[in-house]
This record gives structure tokens, sequence and C-alpha cells, in this order.
């Protein structure tokens, strides 16, 4: 049935991926939601979910539906573009369940006992790695994750090592390998606090500014060449540059986390330098996006999709570009380090690169992975940009509402001259968490409207194209 | 982009950048950890506050505060808590054990985490170690 619309039938495995990414997104926003309640009604639901535990759930289900995203999404166009079937599909299904198992086993683990006890129960004492931000998981998850990251990259290797080795599968490759790489220095955590902060930030930033991005451009770069049908050797060329800027300066832009954890002071400029080119290439994806798309040479009938695509190159621009550019200055981030600023953009910038390019692809691939076509009818593609702009419209308002309270509490907190402790500058900027809040339901309201989009039926004609591009 | 920016060009500033920064900052890493000793406060790292660490791990301290400004931003910085607290360990202890089970009604509440003596001592031990480390003169003020 399905396989209809897929140039290779293995392709198929990436939809429980995709559908996994979706639920999880909504547990995770869930968890966001109580916790923005938490900010404001300080008891609430405590003592049963007190905010360090809805906490991990948010940020550990953010890190696992992206995880999840990537893997579907190179599941999807790795064996396209190496124009051969997946390696092995059963052993891209079997990883599916256990991740799954284990990151809900993971979440479960969380909410039904207090942290020190999943601590001792996975044996924490043996090799201690947990309760360090994001990286909180049991040691035994962490090394399920590895273990699943290991059969992936072998079967997604396999098959681009045998196939056609396109520039964007092997970008995307070595995205991959590197942000298994990069995990393994979650095992690392001396009892020198100061090591233990220098070492973390090479999962945390490299990550996020360094090999992610590579994922990133490669998955951006695939749906731009399906969509407009631009020349590939544009786009390679394209897609070189921005990963060129990318690891040129975030490799050492790293050093906008080394100014106060106790690190020598020649970080204040080097990191202040690096980091403050690092919006450069997340400028380059914006232009490229709508430099690809105003040259393309067809009208792709799945117009959301592009959109996705589009909008993941601004919004990326905006939260990671310009919010990250805000704070990176040493002399600027003296004052703001760990503050709602701190949160703001967090949020606009996990939202606007790798939520919406796990969204991009979702878009482009689900109606073929469905069997339906190359595109949802046009009902259910008005409903999914409806939720496209109410979800993107209200991170942005999230992200305004904390940078508002996050200059205010470095006002009141940190540089006027009779500043106040931490508690009290909390509750002089509540208005702005209420704001937040609300923003945050109509954030939910897009979610849930976007689940919706995916069982809208329309009249039928879009599903009966032929199937090109 | 033009014909006389070739794509081999692109890839070969990409390959050749990122060998080159990765080199640099792995030369730079090695740098830091030598110079390190100089501000982390090490020789006061005993067994106490390794334990200290741990006790601050399998608790979760991280989830709701910041230390050295990284963490979450629910509840005050605690690196220089111990300078907050006016020098005083018991202070430190006498806070964390006293800690409603049921919250304060209508506010922000860090949980009862009926930490044993050996713990409160270890992580009192180890919040001054932190307050110790030598952070380039953060945070801005004695509010963290
Ligand atoms: C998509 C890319 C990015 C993502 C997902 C991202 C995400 C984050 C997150 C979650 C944090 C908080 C980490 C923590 O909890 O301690 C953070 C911190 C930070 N980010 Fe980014 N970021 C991105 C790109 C950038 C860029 C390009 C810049 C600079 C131009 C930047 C500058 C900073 C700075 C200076 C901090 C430290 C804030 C502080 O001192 O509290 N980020 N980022
Ligand atoms: C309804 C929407 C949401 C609400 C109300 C919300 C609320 C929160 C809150 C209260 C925190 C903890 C801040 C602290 O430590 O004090 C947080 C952390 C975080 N959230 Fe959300 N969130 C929402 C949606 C999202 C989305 C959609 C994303 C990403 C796609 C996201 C990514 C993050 C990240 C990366 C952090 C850690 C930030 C840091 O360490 O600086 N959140 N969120
Ligand atoms: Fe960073």
């Amino acid at each position: 049935m399905s396989e209809a619309h897929l140039s290779y039938q293995s392709q198929a495995v990436a939809k429980p991926y995709f559908m996994a990414a979706i639920g999880l997104f909504i547990g995770q926003v869930i968890f966001g939601l109580i916790m923005g309640m938490q900010y404001v009604v300080g008891d609430f639901l405590f003592p049963e979910i007190p905010f360090n535990v809805a906490r991990m759930v948010h940020t550990n289900l953010l890190i696992v539906w992206l995880l999840f995203g990537f893997m579907g999404a190179a599941y999807f166009l790795v064996p396209e573009e190496a124009e051969r079937e997946l390696h092995s599909p059963k052993l891209a299904l079997a990883l599916f369940w256990i991740f799954l198992i284990a990151g809900a086993l993971t979440v479960v683990g969380y909410l039904s006992v207090p942290y020190a006890t999943l601590a001792k129960i996975t044996g924490n004492d043996l090799l201690p790695t947990m309760g360090r931000e994001f990286l909180e998981q049991p040691t035994i998850t962490k090394v399920g994750i590895v273990i699943v990251a290991l059969g992936f990259i072998y079967n997604v290797g396999m098959t681009v090592l045998s196939g056609r080795k396109t520039v964007i599968n092997v970008v995307l490759m070595t995205g991959l390998v590197g942000l298994a790489v990069m995990f393994l220095f979650s095992f690392y955590n001396p009892e020198n606090l100061v090591l233990d902060k220098f070492f973390w930030w090479w999962v945390v930033h490299l990550w996020v500014e360094g090999v992610w991005e590579l994922i990133l451009g490669a998955i951006l770069a695939f749906v731009l060449i399906k969509t407009t049908g631009v020349d590939r050797e544009v786009i390679d060329k394209w897609l070189y540059v921005i990963i060129a800027a990318a690891l040129i300066t975030g490799i050492i832009g790293t050093g906008h986390h080394y100014f106060w954890i106790g690190t020598p002071n020649y970080w204040l400029w080097l990191g202040s330098v690096f980091s403050a080119l690092e919006p450069i290439p997340f400028f380059m994806m914006t232009i490229f996006a709508f430099n690809m798309v105003n040259k393309r040479r067809k009208q792709h009938p799945n117009k959301v999709a592009v959109l996705w695509a589009m909008g993941t190159g601004v919004m990326a621009f905006l939260g990671a570009g310009v919010w990250g550019f805000m704070h990176t200055l040493a002399p600027v981030n003296y004052y703001t380090h760990g503050t709602q600023i701190t949160a703001a953009h967090g949020h606009m910038a996990f939202y606007g690169a790798y939520a919406m390019i796990v969204m991009t692809i979702i878009s482009y691939a689900m109606p073929k992975l469905r069997g339906i076509g190359n595109a949802m009818s046009n009902r259910a593609q008005v409903v999914e940009m409806w939720s496209f702009w109410l979800m993107t419209v209200a991170m942005v308002f999230i992200t305004l509402f904390l940078t508002a309270a996050g200059i205010l509490q470095v006002w009141l907190q940190r540089y006027q001259e009779n500043a106040m402790p931490f508690m009290a500058a909390q509750d002089q900027v509540a208005i702005f968490y209420w704001m937040r809040e609300v923003a945050g339901g109509v954030f939910m309201l897009g979610l849930i409207l976007y689940v919706v989009s995916f069982f809208v039926k329309g009249n039928g004609q879009e599903a009966a194209q032929p199937a090109y591009g | 982009m033009s014909e006389i920016f070739t794509k081999t060009m692109a890839r070969n500033i990409y390959l050749g950048g990122s060998v080159f920064f990765v080199l640099v900052f792995l030369g730079l890493t090695l740098d830091t950890t030598r110079r390190m000793p100089k501000q982390d406060n090490r020789h006061n790292l005993t067994e106490q506050v390794a334990l200290g660490k741990k006790v601050w791990e399998e608790n979760n301290c991280i989830g709701c505060h910041t230390l050295l400004g990284e963490g979450a931003y629910y509840a005050p910085e605690l690196g220089n808590v111990y300078k907050r607290f006016g020098g005083s360990k018991e202070a430190i202890k006498g806070f964390i054990k006293s800690r409603p089970v049921e919250g304060i009604p209508g506010r922000r509440s860090m949980p009862q985490f009926n930490l044993t003596e050996e713990e409160l001592d270890a992580i009192a031990e180890f919040l001054k170690y932190s307050s110790e480390i030598d952070t380039n003169n953060w945070p801005p003020n004695i509010n963290g």
C-alpha cells in the first residue's frame, strides 16, 4: 500500500520514528506548561511533581524526540540519496522499540521514585554520570543510547558506503557520527567541578553549535532539492559553505561557556570573538532557504513543507543567531549568565533550529510514508499551516516575555545599586511569567492542531497526482 | 554563488577549516587543563567534597538551581551561597534540613531530601569548595 509512493520500500521504517517524535513532543510541552505554572504558583503539583522532575522530563523528552526525528530523517533520506535500500530495515525497527522503551522507562523512573532512589537502583555508584543538566538519564540509559546510536550508525553507514555518495549523505553521516562521539563525554564525570563543567559543554555546545548544524544543513538541503528542483551542484556548494562557517566559528565558540566556571581568562576574548561569528552560518541558512525557493524550477504540491523549511531558516537565525549574539559577549554575559535571558534564547534556538527542521522533514516525508502522495490534501495543508503559525508566533512571544523578565531580573538582582535577592526579584517579574504561560497555552493549541492536520481528509485531488519530486 | 567559487573550493574550506580549528581547540584544551590548578581550588578537593558533589548530583539540585550560572533558573545561584550565608556551613545544613515536606503554600518550595548528617556535611563542604573557585569575578554581586 503505502510503499507505492516511496522510492525505496525500506524508507517506510522512518514512519514509526516520526510518530514517536510527535508523541514525545506533546509530552514535552505538557511538562513545559506544568513548569510554567510552577513559576507563578510555586506549590503547583508539589510535592508530587517537583520542578526539577518536570524539568528533566521536559528537556530529556525534547532531546529524545529530536533524536527520533533525526533518525527518522536519516532512514528516509539516506536510501533515497544513496539510491539503494536501507542496509537492514529489521535492525532499524528493533532499535526503534529499544529506544522507545528505554526512553519510556526512564521517564517513568523520573516520575515515580525520588531521583536519589533512581540513582541507587540504577547503580549510579558504579559509574556516576547522573544529576547534570540534560544528562540526568541513569547510566544504563546512557549505555542504551550508545548502543542504539552504534546500531543506527552501522545501519545507515553501510547504506551510505555501498550506495551513491552524495554530499548530503556524507554531511549527514558526519553529523550523526559526531553526535554519537560527543555524547561519549557524558560518561566523563570527574570529581573536579571545573573539569566536569568544561567537558560537559563538549556534549551540549558541540552538539547544538557544532555537529547538529551538519544534520540541520543536510536535512534542509535535501528538502530544498526535492521541493524546488534547484540544481544539486548549487545546493551542495551552499551546504559546504554553511557547515564550514558553522565549525570554523562554533568549535572555538565553545569558549562563550568558559567565562565564569574557573577556566583561564583568555577564554573571555576567544569565546566572545568566535561565538560572535556563530550567527553567520545561521544567517546563511536563511538566505539559502529563501534563495532556493526563489529560484525554484517547479511548484511542489507540498507547500507546507516549503513553509516549514523557510520557517526553519528564519527562526533558527532569530533564536540562535540574534538571541545568541545578544548575550554572548563576555561583558554582557557577565550580567545575563544563568538568567531568564538564557532560557529565552534556549527556547527559540531549540525550537527554531531543531524542532522546526524535524517538522520540515516530517511534513515532507509523511504524505509519502502514509501512501497519500507527494502532499496532503489542501485542507490538511491549511490546517498544518495554521499550526505552523500558532506554534511559531507563540514561541516568539514566549521568547519576548522571557527576555523582558530576564532584562528586569538582571537589573533588579545584579545591576542596580540596591540589588535585591533572587526570590524578591522573581516576585517582581511574575507578570511576565504569567504571560509566558498564556503564550505556552497557545503553543499547545498549535501543537494539537498539528496533530489534527494528520487526520483532515481532503477531496483526494492531490493524492491522485502522479508521483514526482 | 558564481563559477569562480567552485564546489571543490567550498569543500576544501570546510575540511581544512574544521580540521584546523579542531586542532586549535585541542591545543587550547590542553593548555586550559594545565592552567586549571591555579583557579579550580583543587587543593581543597577532599573526599568529603567529592561525596558532596555526588549528593548534589544524586538529588538533582541542578534541576532548580544554577551552580556557577549553569543549571535551572527557578531557584537561587548556589556557587556563592556559602558566602551569602555568611560563610556558615551550619546555616546551609539548617536550611536544607528544615524544608517542609508539603512545601510552603503558594510559594516555590524546595523538597525535603531527608539527607543524613554525613551527606549534609558533605554538601555544605562541596558548596564551600565551589564558592572558592576563581570564576573571573562572577557573579557580579552576592545575590548571585
Ligand atoms: C541552534 C543553535 C543553538 C541552540 C539550540 C542553543 C541552545 C542553548 C541552550 C539550551 C543554552 C542554555 C544551556 C544551559 O542550560 O546552561 C544556551 C546557552 C547559551 N547560548 Fe546557545 N544555542 C544555540 C546557538 C547559539 C549561538 C549561535 C550563540 C551565539 C551567537 C549562542 C550563545 C549562547 C550563550 C552565550 C549561552 C550561555 C548563556 C548563559 O551564560 O547563561 N547560542 N544555548
Ligand atoms: C508551552 C510551552 C513551553 C513552556 C511553558 C516551557 C517552559 C519551560 C520552563 C519553565 C523551563 C525551565 C526554565 C528554568 O530552568 O527555570 C524550560 C526549559 C527548557 N525548555 Fe521549555 N517550555 C515550553 C516549550 C518548549 C519548547 C517547544 C522547546 C523546544 C523546542 C523547549 C525547550 C526548552 C529548553 C531547551 C529548556 C532548557 C533551557 C535552559 O537550560 O536554558 N521548551 N521550559
Ligand atoms: Fe554555546
